[in-house]
């Protein structure tokens, strides 16, 4: 495992693939090449260090041990160095680099983040049933323990990668760029994300998406904004999820909509209900104007890139 | 408890730096962090000592220095104070309020030897 997602302690694991990554044997070849912490030159899709190991069965992925320790017996003169770092700079850089694969090929890539139950997995196999004739769709799934939402998705018929954390409490941008070894080329395709839930963690870890999803159910306190304001705060878009059973709850919509406005002005919220179908329409039509807003800006860049070089003939 | 994973980042980039920098051993960390930079500082100061057993930086100090969170708010048009997210400008009472400064969660500084 990389050291940016800790928390996993060995334990995370990802559906779908079959190579094994051990630190100080073997290499093997992706996109480009860097150099690896234990003196070995290797390529990679996207550059790291290993000093855990990654074992893959199946679609199965386990993130390994930790960093190899550096074992020292220092005994030269304490000094200051100044070092002005990220802590989380490197989970930064693997979010980088995902998102210009994303860019690259015009993947539109939502991270769906929510507490446990909110409806995440349902709201997904719905909306795959009215999307999935028309774009090419896959899901990560983030889970602690089991592939039983990556089996719901897969009922649908999309591909879906389920990625265990272990004891980790959220993705990080290291395991989703493993886990989209496991697609085959979805260019101009969706791909959702649907994050550990949690309310808390994942609002740090930027994973490259387009954009930060929250679902919240009516079932939970309309004060959740307040509570958990930073994923809020991170979120393009709220989903208020389960409508169909606002007669029998005294959920306060107008509050609860108040209270995400004040963690983020520029929030969009839509209401609607996965069972009953009810504000799905909205939530598809958001979908795929957002898709295409982001094919567009690809479009416009390459343009401004192709004048660019035009001008030099 | 992503404070976890924040120690184990923390160790990672001393760790890299111990070969650019040539040191063998940290004995002092100093931390800037802001108060919308999502860390709870007791549970990190937990993690750290649990995660640097073995490490170079086994039984360093942790210092956080603490940076105030800053935001302009759009309808002032100035930089005002702020500590939560759900904070209101102390001027206009606005919630349209750009955070400047509060986000961070930066190694500042280290003592090595």
């Amino acid at each position: 495992m990389c050291t940016v997602c800790g928390c996993s302690e060995g334990e995370v694991k990802i559906e779908g693939s079959h190579h094994h990554h051990h630190d100080e044997h073997h290499s093997h070849t992706h996109d480009h090449s860097h150099e690896h912490t234990n003196s070995h030159e290797h390529s990679h899709e996207h550059e790291h260090l290993h000093s855990k190991s990654i074992e893959v069965d199946g679609d199965n992925m386990h993130f390994g041990k930790g960093p190899a320790h550096a074992h020292v017996a220092g005994l030269s003169q304490s000094r200051m160095v100044q070092i002005e770092q990220d802590i989380l700079g490197k989970n930064d850089m693997y979010a980088a680099q995902n998102r210009a694969r994303f860019e690259r090929q015009s993947l539109f890539v939502l991270n769906l983040v929510s507490s446990p139950g909110s409806g995440k997995t349902t709201l997904l196999t719905e909306t795959i049933q009215l999307i999935k004739d028309h774009y090419s769709v896959a899901v990560i799934e983030g889970d602690q323990q089991t592939a039983n939402d990556a089996d719901r998705i897969r009922e649908t018929g999309v591909q879906a990668v389920q990625v265990n954390t272990g004891k980790g409490c959220h993705l990080d941008a290291h395991m989703v760029g493993h886990a989209m070894e496991n697609f085959a080329d979805m260019t101009g395709g969706i791909l959702f994300i649907e994050n550990v839930g949690n309310l808390v963690c994942p609002a740090a870890f930027d994973l490259g998406e387009a954009s930060k999803v929250a679902i919240l159910s009516v079932t939970e306190g309309e004060d959740k904004p307040l509570k958990y304001p930073d994923m809020f705060h991170a979120s393009d878009l709220m989903i208020l999820n389960k409508t169909d059973l606002l007669p029998y709850l005294d959920f306060d919509v107008e509050r609860c909509i108040e209270y995400a406005k004040q963690v983020n002005p520029d929030i969009k919220v839509l209401q609607l209900s996965a069972r009953s179908g009810e504000g799905m329409k909205e939530w598809i039509d958001w979908l795929i104007e957002h898709r295409k807003e982001m094919i567009q800006n690809r479009i416009d860049a390459l343009q401004t890139e192709a004048d660019q070089f035009r001008a030099l003939l | 408890m992503h404070e976890m994973s924040i120690a184990e980042g923390i160790i990672q980039v001393l760790e890299e730096q111990a070969k650019a920098q040539q040191y063998t051993r940290v004995k002092t960390v100093w931390l800037e962090i802001g108060p919308l930079a999502m860390i709870e500082t007791e549970a990190l100061l937990f993690c750290f000592e649990a995660v640097t057993k073995n490490s170079l930086a086994e039984g360093a100090k942790l210092n956080i220095i603490n940076i105030p969170g800053e935001a302009f708010c759009m309808q002032c048009l100035k930089t005002v104070p702020v500590e939560k997210r759900y904070d209101s400008c102390n001027q206009c009472g606005s919630h349209q309020l750009q955070i400047t400064q509060g986000e961070e969660m930066r190694i500042k500084e280290l003592e090595v030897e």
